[in-house]
């Protein structure tokens, strides 16, 4: 039975191995004395069964070429499980009234969708958004400072590295814990002010002038670190030569930073600006934990939290999520259009 | 054949999901009641505290002398109201007996619950019946109920030469600027914790009229922030609090569990609150080496011709599950707990049982002549009413929403004044009540 899996007789012609196959089955009868010269060969269900038995190999092929899709289909199955699946009923709630409770009872179509665009109650907390958003571009300079300064050899690199990265190993609930008493009136850091001799201190989180500042540098303060991973790691990838070949050349570290290390690390870039686009637009931990979204401080997330869960309106909320994902992939595909993906090329 | 693999595969991970999301909706139905008190029921209950100091056990000791047959099996859940809501989308799920989720509307009981009499009926025995009445059945009865009211500081209050507990919206604003001379701060708003700001306040409506029918007239009154309604004058009072610099100062970095603490070392003067709360800040008082003296309770400061009211109502309302295998045994638990285990006598609430005494703690308020009114029920076909109308309209009576927005406004960190803001819930809700009573 063997014979045809490893294919190449030495004859080198598959006649010779059809007839082998053949000669088999002729012994395996003989050996049977079974009646399967009564029928057809062709239709005999035994022959039919060793048939199968011969597709073995052609079998096994199939099942290799399946191994990687059964692979995957486990990490697919709950992808669509637990990803796709909600979305698609996110999808379906957003056009009924659906309180969240019981039956889905009325299909209202487009009505919810009319209501985000139309009442500015709910668009106008995107404004909120913008602080964050100019948060990310501090944040995204401070992480490629520090990257750029720790990827040459610093005297306690590691522990600078240990300790910029490690904020954001924090979970983000105890974070805004933390904030929370730092920015307490007499707390940490007005009691850290009162030693420069800043004795009135403002609200940090009462006023809602500053709330907000107070909040996305919370913000900053925790994402700096993932930034400056991902620009690390990226530095390191480019080729030692390339620095040695540069200083040989005489090029200062502001020129091997301009000419090497920004273009080789420009595609890190690009993806860390759209993470900060997609997430200046979807803040939610941080402000709902310090503040619960009082005092001006709501982003849309929490909005939509508070539609859902205050005042029953799932429908309302799904669409408002709906929105969100449509806003979050118009601007990532305006940045893909404004930035195209270069290919980079060092030397 | 790759894709009939692929198929068998998908298909797979189909059963598997439906195998997921359908083996705990395939649990045991109405099937097997036998009618007699007797198997195993699970009591859902947010008094975790009663579970860690075996006050439940007792309970169940006790109820089995009477039920030998019954055994029952507490579940004490912290985050009561977001778990318990989850779980209600599965038949079994949440349990035999349960304290009723506020998330569910009125019109949904008879899907979660089992019907527990005529309402008509009932109302012989039992007080706060209304907020889970529909159609004349009943659907819950109230674990135990409370006033609802201010607690301030005595202390504090006499220190600040208040000999009398004010009575007008006026005297008590006086009041609390003369608190403020003190240094303590007279009235604590708990802001950043949110719900004390929401049914805390909302379920005073009702005291300041002195109408069982205020909650029902709001529901259908398009512009109920005026001068003259209940919302009005409970609102109307914070926003002057605040306004005047009588809250605390950063109302963001407020904290709950410090609160009771800082109430009961005197600084705090202050707080609206149900009486629910009288025994939690008792303990304080105790804990900070104070007499439980310190902790007194009030109506909320309005009268209607010299008559001041205080409304009470259920807290936590006790239901059945309607899926339950063992209907006859979870009524009798029901039963048992609001009659016989003196639940509500230790937690100092008012019992749903009319013949029951009032707590100690409210004896004050029956000696200064307040006058206790509860709610009554809507008229049929408008028991969710009021939640709904607060839904549409997106002004959370019963949240801290809303109100920490007028917060906001108040103390000059959101654009507006009184008048606008007021003029905006008025026309959110104007077009709520439109749209569902009109």
């Amino acid at each position: 039975m063997s014979v045809s899996t490893t294919g190449p007789d030495p004859v080198g012609i598959s006649g010779p191995l059809h007839g082998v196959a053949v000669l088999d089955e002729g012994g395996r009868r003989g050996a049977d004395g079974g009646p399967g010269g009564r029928r057809g060969p062709g239709r005999s269900p035994r022959r039919a069964g060793r048939q199968g038995r011969r597709d073995g190999p052609a079998g096994r092929r199939v099942l290799s070429r399946l191994t990687p899709y059964l692979f995957v289909a486990a990490a697919v199955g709950l992808l669509l499980l637990l990803t796709y699946l909600p979305a698609a009923n996110m999808l379906w709630y957003s056009i009924t009234d659906w309180n969240g409770l019981g039956p889905v009872e009325n299909v209202v179509g487009l009505d919810n969708y009319v209501e985000v665009f139309t009442n500015p109650r709910i668009l106008s907390v995107f404004g909120v958004s913008l602080y964050y958003f100019v948060g990310a571009f501090i944040q995204m300079a401070l992480a490629l400072y520090f990257a750029t300064l720790l990827s040459f050899s610093t005297r306690f690199s590691n522990f600078f590295r240990g300790v910029i990265f490690f904020p954001y190993l924090i979970n983000g609930v105890a974070i805004g814990f933390v904030f929370l008493y730092l920015f307490q009136p007499g707390g940490t850091l007005d009691t850290v002010l009162g030693w420069f001799g800043m004795t009135d201190p403002p609200q940090w989180l009462g006023d809602a002038d500053i709330a907000n500042y107070s909040l996305a540098g919370t913000s900053v303060w925790r994402y700096t670190g993932l930034n400056f991973v991902l620009f690390l790691g990226a530095i390191q990838s480019i080729p030692n030569d390339l620095y040695e070949a540069a200083e040989l050349d005489g090029a200062n570290r502001w020129q091997q930073f301009t000419n090497i290390i920004f273009p080789g690390i420009r595609r890190i870039i690009g993806l860390s600006f759209i993470l900060a686009v997609s997430g200046s637009l979807s803040v939610f931990e941080i402000p709902f934990i310090m503040t619960g979204g009082a005092n001006g401080t709501a982003t849309f997330v929490i909005q939509t939290l508070q539609t859902a869960f205050s005042y029953r309106q799932v429908g309302l909320a799904s669409a408002m999520a709906v929105v969100l994902l449509g806003i979050v992939l118009v601007v990532t595909w305006i940045q893909r259009k404004l930035f195209p993906d270069e290919k980079v090329d060092l030397t | 054949m790759a894709s009939r693999k692929a198929i068998v595969g998908l298909a797979a991970v189909a059963a598997a999901t439906l195998l997921l999301t359908s083996c705990t909706a395939s649990g045991s139905g109405d099937g097997g009641d036998s009618g007699e008190v007797e198997g195993d029921i699970t009591f859902l209950t947010n008094r975790t505290d009663l579970q860690t100091d075996g006050t439940w056990d007792e309970y169940i000791a006790e109820f089995q002398k009477e039920y030998p047959d019954v055994n029952v099996k507490v579940e004490a859940i912290t985050n009561y109201e977001d778990d318990v809501t989850t779980r209600l989308s599965t038949p079994n799920g949440y349990g035999d007996v349960l304290l009723i989720p506020n998330s569910v509307t009125p019109s949904q009981y008879p899907d979660f619950f089992e019907a527990l009499g005529d309402a008509d009926d009932l109302a012989d025995t039992y007080r706060f019946l209304a907020p889970k009445t529909v159609d004349g059945v009943q659907y819950g009865i109230a674990l135990g109920g409370n006033a609802n009211g201010v607690l301030y500081n005595t202390e504090v209050f006499a220190d600040a030469g208040v000999t009398e507990t004010p009575a007008t919206e006026e005297d008590f604003l006086a009041a609390l600027e003369a608190v403020k001379g003190t240094g303590a701060v007279p009235l604590y708003t708990n802001y950043k914790d949110g719900w004390p700001l929401g049914g805390q306040w909302t379920n005073i409506v009702g005291a300041v009229s002195g109408d069982p029918d205020a909650q029902t007239a709001m529901a259908h009154d398009e512009e109920p922030w005026t001068e003259g309604t209940d919302i009005y004058a409970l609102d109307s009072l914070l926003f002057d609090a605040v306004h005047e610099g009588l809250t605390e100062e950063d109302p963001l970095t407020t904290n709950w569990e410090q609160s009771k603490g800082d109430f009961a070392t005197g600084k705090i003067g202050s707080m609206v609150l149900g009486s629910w709360a009288i025994s939690q800040f008792q303990a304080a008082a105790e804990d900070a080496g104070v007499s439980k003296d310190v902790v007194g309770f009030m109506p909320f400061p309005t009268n209607v011709g010299g008559q001041q009211y205080a409304t009470i109502a259920g807290d936590y309302y006790l239901g059945v599950n309607k899926n339950s295998s063992h209907t006859a045994a979870a009524k009798a638990w029901l039963d048992w707990l609001i009659e016989e285990s003196g639940f509500t006598d230790t937690q100092g609430m008012i019992s749903a049982v009319k013949s029951a005494a009032l707590p100690e703690n409210l004896g004050t308020l029956e000696e200064s002549g307040v006058e206790l009114v509860e709610l009554s029920p809507a008229p049929a076909g408008e028991e969710s009413l009021f939640s709904d109308t607060a839904d549409l309209s997106q002004v959370d009576v019963w949240g801290n929403i809303y109100r920490q927005k007028l917060i906001d406004i108040a103390r000059g960190e959101a654009d507006g004044d009184k008048d606008s803001y007021f003029a905006q819930l008025n026309e959110q809700w104007g077009s709520a009540v439109s749209e569902l009573a009109g």
